[in-house]
């Protein structure tokens, strides 16, 4: 059996960096990736996606992006081309292809079997992502035959979907902007609408990221929140890497002809069943924005910043005084249903007792167990945890505890 | 936004409630709760509620008082008007909850409040009910709260009290979402 000190599963933005910082301390490691680097990225999303966040805020570990255009938006082919330079400048030690089958305690460490062949480690470091598989509801098993159900991780384009009406489940990122281009591609569209946090692309002249990343909300830790699990449980931010678009919000889809109701409920005799809470949800989702925009402003004015544009508020979410609390799903009414319902780590190979009551995998900052290590989790240590951008401060800090427990374990 | 000297009191114990958070985080199965009521039929549409003993914390309570309610029918319909409409008393359960809420949100975020008052209006075509259109529904059409607050807040700080006491009402969720209901026969 081969012997390293340290594995890294996924050779995504997380296992690389964490494999550059095992690197800048000299501990031999080696990164199994089941596909290529950047797999989730060329494989697992949508055509048009391009990254939520600018260029620039794609740093990570010895690396940034060098482009000339640092305000832009990678698309799929340009992420992964991004990351596999990173992997060839940093000269990674990946191996492309190897699937991760089992992961368990054996001796002082961990056993790693893989379909080529198993290892024995000292330290396993998780960087699989926190979004390798698609979040869908147990309700989706009652959605009548004949109906079509796709996810973001299986949608591709517009060209894969049934002529007919379209109901997107989620109003986070991905089902905005499936939603929108959708209704662009001549189908009707219904989004059904649960807790989503509304920004804007641009504010006061500036990307929502920068301020986001300027005035020390991305930073904040973890140990400083009264409820880090709550934290955790927030979906991403309603964006999309597009600057043409002031806001991909409700009133945008609105205004695009998508018809808006609450969250999917219910599936009852060929009928989907909405929330009549939607004013809420937008309600809550407001407040939330003009809350963190007054923060903003609060610390543009404490920077004394020159040369913002003025603040502003944006217009409350419009909602029907009554929008639909059901629609057939029957007689070609419906004839696709995306579930935009979020993402969550696939760790059905992790054969150890660190899972909550609901599956959830358990850990303190980021440390698991002894030797055991996770990366790329929403809030794991601060709030850009699970952004690219934010992967490489984890991986430091991870790193030099696992060189510090390693030092303890010799001891 | 209240400071720590300041000592709000809207007769909420936030702190009982953020333990039972902790203690319920701990043992999940203690927060399974059973509420029940048990209706006699008096005369004509008029009907008695009894409510008093429940199950929660792995065991069964038995409360020192038994709370009746009854429901009638009014004139228009024919009936005795003793009490109000089962619906109607779906609306005042909606402003119970909703402004026990507000009570509890507002104590947890140092809001004093002075005055809470919630109007509840819900639209019903009895032609629903009189099974005269299969298109039209039993239930009410439309539900309307309006609240009225005076508390030492800023309107948009209020605003968010009466957005979160939504978000957390059971009644809220009861009329806004779905429930299978089973009922058999002894």
């Amino acid at each position: 059996m081969k012997q390293i000190s340290t594995i890294i599963i996924g050779a995504g933005q997380a296992g690389l960096a964490m494999s550059k910082c095992l690197t800048d301390r000299s501990v031999a490691h080696v990164v199994i990736e089941r596909g290529q680097i950047a797999n989730s990225w060329s494989t697992e999303r949508w055509d048009s996606l391009r990254l939520l966040t600018p260029n620039w805020q794609s740093r990570l570990p010895g690396y940034s992006y060098s482009g000339n255009d640092p305000d832009g938006f990678m698309n799929m082919a340009e992420i992964t081309g991004y990351l596999r330079a990173y992997a060839a400048q940093s000269a990674a030690p990946v191996e492309e292809g190897v699937t991760v089958t089992s992961v368990t305690v054996q001796s002082f460490g961990y056993r790693v079997e893989t379909t080529k062949g198993d290892w024995l480690c000292d330290n396993v470091v998780l960087a699989t992502g926190a979004c390798a598989q698609a979040n869908v509801p147990p309700l989706a098993g009652q959605l009548p035959s004949g109906i079509s159900s796709l996810t973001p991780m299986s949608y591709k384009s517009s060209a894969q979907i049934n002529p007919g009406g379209v109901l997107v489940v989620g109003a986070s990122a991905s089902g905005t902007q499936i939603a929108s281009e959708l209704i662009t591609a001549g189908h009707e569209v219904t989004l059904a609408v649960g807790t989503h946090i509304r920004v804007p692309r641009l504010y006061r002249g500036h990307d929502i990221q920068w301020w986001m990343d300027q005035s020390g909300v991305l930073d904040t830790r973890a140990d400083q929140m009264d409820d880090i699990d709550r934290a955790r449980r927030v979906p991403a931010l309603q964006l999309v890497g597009d600057r043409s678009i002031d806001a991909l919000d409700l009133n945008h889809l609105r205004r695009q002809g998508v018809q808006l109701v609450g969250r999917l409920v219910g599936i009852r005799d060929g009928y989907a069943q909405f929330s009549g809470s939607l004013a809420n949800y937008c309600a809550l989702s407001d407040q939330k924005m003009n809350r963190l925009l007054e923060g903003f402003d609060l610390w543009a004015e404490r920077q004394s910043l020159i040369g913002l544009e003025p603040p502003e508020r944006f217009d409350p979410t419009h909602v029907d005084l009554d929008p639909a609390l059901r629609l057939r799903l029957h007689d070609s009414h419906i004839r696709t249903v995306i579930w935009a319902t979020g993402y969550r780590p696939d760790f059905r190979w992790l054969h150890l007792p660190v899972f909550d009551t609901k599956g959830a995998l358990r850990h303190a900052f980021g440390v698991v167990a002894p030797g055991l290590y996770v990366l790329g989790l929403p809030f794991q240590q601060r709030r850009k945890s699970g952004l690219i951008d934010g992967v490489g401060a984890d991986a430091e800090t991870l790193s030099n505890h696992l060189i510090l427990n390693r030092a303890n374990r010799a001891a | 936004m209240n400071t720590a000297e300041t000592t709000v009191d809207n007769g909420v114990n936030t702190e009982a409630l953020l333990g039972a958070r902790g203690a319920f985080a701990d043992m999940p199965e203690a927060a399974s709760f059973t509420f029940s009521s048990t209706c006699d039929w008096v005369s004509g549409t008029q009907s008695s509620s009894a409510i008093n003993g429940y199950f929660g914390l792995g065991q069964d309570h038995v409360r020192k008082e038994t709370f009746v309610i009854t429901s009638d029918h009014p004139e228009v319909f024919a009936a005795a008007d003793t009490a109000p409409t089962p619906p109607e008393i779906v609306l005042s359960a909606l402003g119970s909850c909703l402004t026990g809420g507000v009570a509890a949100v507002a104590q947890h975020r140092g809001i004093q409040l002075h005055k809470v008052q919630a109007i509840i209006e819900g639209d019903i075509d009895v032609r629903g009910i009189l099974g005269m259109d299969p298109e039209i529904r039993n239930g009410f059409k439309s539900v309307r709260v309006r609240f009225e607050i005076d508390a030492d807040a800023s309107a948009d700080d209020i605003r968010a009290l009466v957005a979160q006491s939504q978000k957390r009402s059971a009644v809220f969720d009861l009329l806004t979402n779905p429930t299978n209901v089973h009922v058999d026969i002894a």
